[in-house]
């Protein structure tokens, strides 16, 4: 492990406290009215991230990304872009460009002019706008589409057009809502590697809008997961999913079985979890200390519960339950099982078998099992 | 193609003929014809009981003469050009007036433009003769502008501003507005607001957005709201002859006068034909405009 780090070193600025963050957020507060969009919130963004803002629609994150374009300001609060506070500097004055969920694409404008528009407000001499143009329409691979305009391309093509604007200015930082929302599922998966590609190859610090869970994993080094205004947890996509620190990040990052129950520690650094009359308790693996008696809510997720017709030899936790439904999903299956208090615990298992050779269908009496620590124990 | 679809199309074009093609064939006639002091005071006239011959012999009567004598007369030729002038001048000062009006509308709440649309269509709703009449009283030397500007002391005595070109060009103005304003608005209201905020992120201050980004947008309401208010003010009467002077040449009163003074149908049906032949140019690219809109939307 220390021996592979020293070769390849892990992108990690957020651990070092050397490092001094390009964006700083301050407690900042930002309020319509009387509504609370963004509620005393305080991050720091990296040099080369590529920090994505998670959350339902409502939670803030486009108003905190429409404060970092300049569109909003803090009604309290500071934020700081390179150690600088921007609150006074106007939009067009901000070493940060923006990519539209719409695109904003000019229509009067063929792609060429949209791309050179940045650079034509710059002080960049006219004879190194055509260079540079040129060299953003070969990174979004749109060097045949020049002179057409925003109407005579695709939607994939567009949003293309819509990046390298954003990008031609060589920005510090590029703001990204929803980049890919008008994207069919196929192509946005394939924009999604494109845009870490260039993020890469650029090294611009990106930070991206969404409300698309698997995108936020795909691309970002680090997810935050916002509600009402407030960050309920910032980490490394991994850890966002494995080890999250509430029962809503748990819940919306992803599928996931939610069990409440009663813990009592038992043993070194364990806890049993008393989830139901006459059934076995769980065995969990807290993070911290739990206090005897205490109400949690043990989450697992269905990839981490194993299906079998048998009870299971050695397995720490195991569930008697009987099949209330399949979801066949062509590479996996997802089980939902009725288990004692009607409560239903959810299993996906990968199709290694053709169909017609799964030995397990409806009502089917089963086994559910998972491990000591395949579950995260969360104070309620 | 079934009968329904068929009449679809057909009935459009019927109705151009019956109220376009036909009365202007009739006036076309009618220029071509002589003048004369008869009832109908032009001649000849065609008497179909005359069979092919007669036919024949009022075809030959038919001429040019009074096309050249509108070329001949500088009367005609100074108050085309003398229209030419007026309807240009005032198309422009309406788009000044008319542009910051559409522009504020567009960017009002959108519980008010429902409001501010009503107070731009209002005037309609009162007659035309009677708005132009009202506006007499106003511009008169001892009317409500006169007696504002003495009250100010921004003048000693009255100006004289009814009678003059002035008092056309505040008529025109006044009167196309909402021909002006709203092409305008319908097009501004389309624009979406991000591309101002992407103009802006881009680097540009909000003058230069609108230079290069809203006003451009918004060309295609320009160029329709300009026809739509030069075409008509090109050979306006009403408003000339009741707002101007003596000295106002303008061709929709030099064919007034021709056709009802001078009873010179003839004369007159030809500053008609030659009228509509001026105005297919700016009918034409008129079309032409809303046809390219009409692409882009798609």
């Amino acid at each position: 492990m220390d021996q592979q780090s020293a070769n390849r070193p892990v992108f990690a600025p957020w651990n070092d406290p050397n490092e001094k963050p390009l964006i700083r957020f301050q407690n900042v507060t930002k309020k319509f009215g009387e509504f609370i969009a963004i509620d005393d919130l305080t991050l720091d963004i990296y040099r080369r991230e590529f920090f994505a803002l998670l959350g339902p629609s409502g939670c803030g994150k486009t108003t905190l990304m429409r404060m970092l374009a300049g569109f909003e300001k803090p009604t309290t609060g500071t934020i700081l872009l390179d150690g600088q506070d921007i609150a006074p500097i106007p939009p067009n004055r901000r070493a940060t460009n923006m990519m539209f969920q719409s695109y904003a694409l000019f229509p009067h404008l063929s792609v060429w002019d949209n791309i050179a528009f940045g650079l034509k407000r710059s002080d960049m001499p006219a004879d190194k706008i055509g260079a540079r143009v040129e060299e953003m329409l070969r990174l979004v691979r749109l060097e045949k589409f020049a002179k057409r305009k925003p109407h005579q391309i695709s939607g994939g093509q567009r949003q293309r057009v819509a990046l390298a604007r954003s990008l031609a200015k060589a920005p510090k930082l590029l703001l990204l809502d929803e980049p890919l929302g008008a994207l069919d599922k196929k192509l946005r998966q394939d924009t999604q590697f494109e845009l870490m590609d260039i993020q890469e190859k650029t090294g611009t610090t990106f930070v991206i809008v969404t409300h698309d869970q698997e995108e936020a994993m795909t691309v970002a080094s680090r997810v935050a997961v916002m509600d009402h205004g407030r960050m309920i947890q910032v980490d490394t996509p991994d850890r966002i999913y494995e080890t999250p620190n509430s029962v809503y990040v748990a819940d919306f990052i992803g599928d996931v079985n939610i069990i409440e129950g009663t813990a009592a520690p038992k043993g070194e650094g364990m806890v049993a979890i008393a989830w139901a009359e006459g059934q076995p308790e769980i065995a969990a693996t807290p993070a911290g200390q739990v206090a005897k008696g205490a109400r949690v809510h043990f989450a697992i997720r269905p990839e981490k519960v194993a299906i079998t017709t048998e009870k299971p030899e050695g397995r720490a936790n195991a569930i008697e339950g009987a099949v209330h439904d399949i979801a066949y999903l062509g590479n996996i299956s997802t089980y939902k099982v009725e288990v004692a208090g009607g409560r239903m615990i959810k299993a996906q298992v990968a199709n290694d078998r053709r169909i017609s050779r799964r030995d397990i269908s409806w009502d089917d009496r089963v086994w559910l099992s998972f491990t000591d620590t395949a579950g995260v124990v969360l104070l309620s | 193609m079934n009968i329904r679809r068929l009449f679809l199309i057909l009935a459009p074009y019927a109705w151009l003929l019956v109220f376009f093609l036909i009365p202007f064939a009739i006036v076309l006639k009618i220029a071509l014809s002589d003048y004369a002091i008869s009832i109908p005071p032009y001649t000849p006239v065609l008497d179909l009981s005359a069979g092919w011959d007669g036919f024949k012999s009022f075809l030959s009567a038919l001429d040019f003469e009074n096309f050249t004598f509108l070329a001949e007369d500088a009367l005609y030729y100074t108050a085309y050009l003398s229209s030419l002038k007026i309807a240009i001048i005032s198309t422009f000062l309406t788009l000044l007036v008319g542009y910051p009006i559409a522009y504020g509308m567009a960017q009002a709440p959108d519980e008010w433009r429902p409001t501010l649309m009503m107070l731009v269509i209002l005037p309609f709703w009162t007659s035309f003769l009677i708005r132009v009449y009202s506006w007499m009283s106003i511009l008169s030397n001892e009317g409500f502008l006169n007696q504002l500007l003495m009250w100010t002391g921004l003048t000693d005595s009255s100006i004289q501003i009814l009678n003059t070109n002035t008092a056309v060009y505040i008529g025109i103005v006044y009167t196309y507005l909402p021909f002006m304003v709203l092409p305008i608005y319908s097009a501004l209201e389309k624009l979406d607001g991000s591309l101002i905020e992407a103009a802006e992120d881009l680097g540009c201050s909000r003058i230069q957005a609108f230079w290069l980004v809203t006003f451009p947008l918004s060309r295609p309401g320009v160029i329709a709201g300009s026809f739509l208010v030069f075409i008509p003010a090109l050979g306006e009467f009403v408003i000339p002859s009741l707002l101007g002077g003596s000295s106002t040449l303008m061709i929709g009163k030099v064919l007034f006068e021709e056709f009802f003074n001078n009873r010179d149908w003839p004369v007159a049906s030809a500053v008609a034909v030659v009228l509509l032949l001026i105005l297919i140019i700016p009918i034409v690219l008129f079309q032409r405009n809303e046809q390219k809109q009409r692409e882009a939307d798609q």
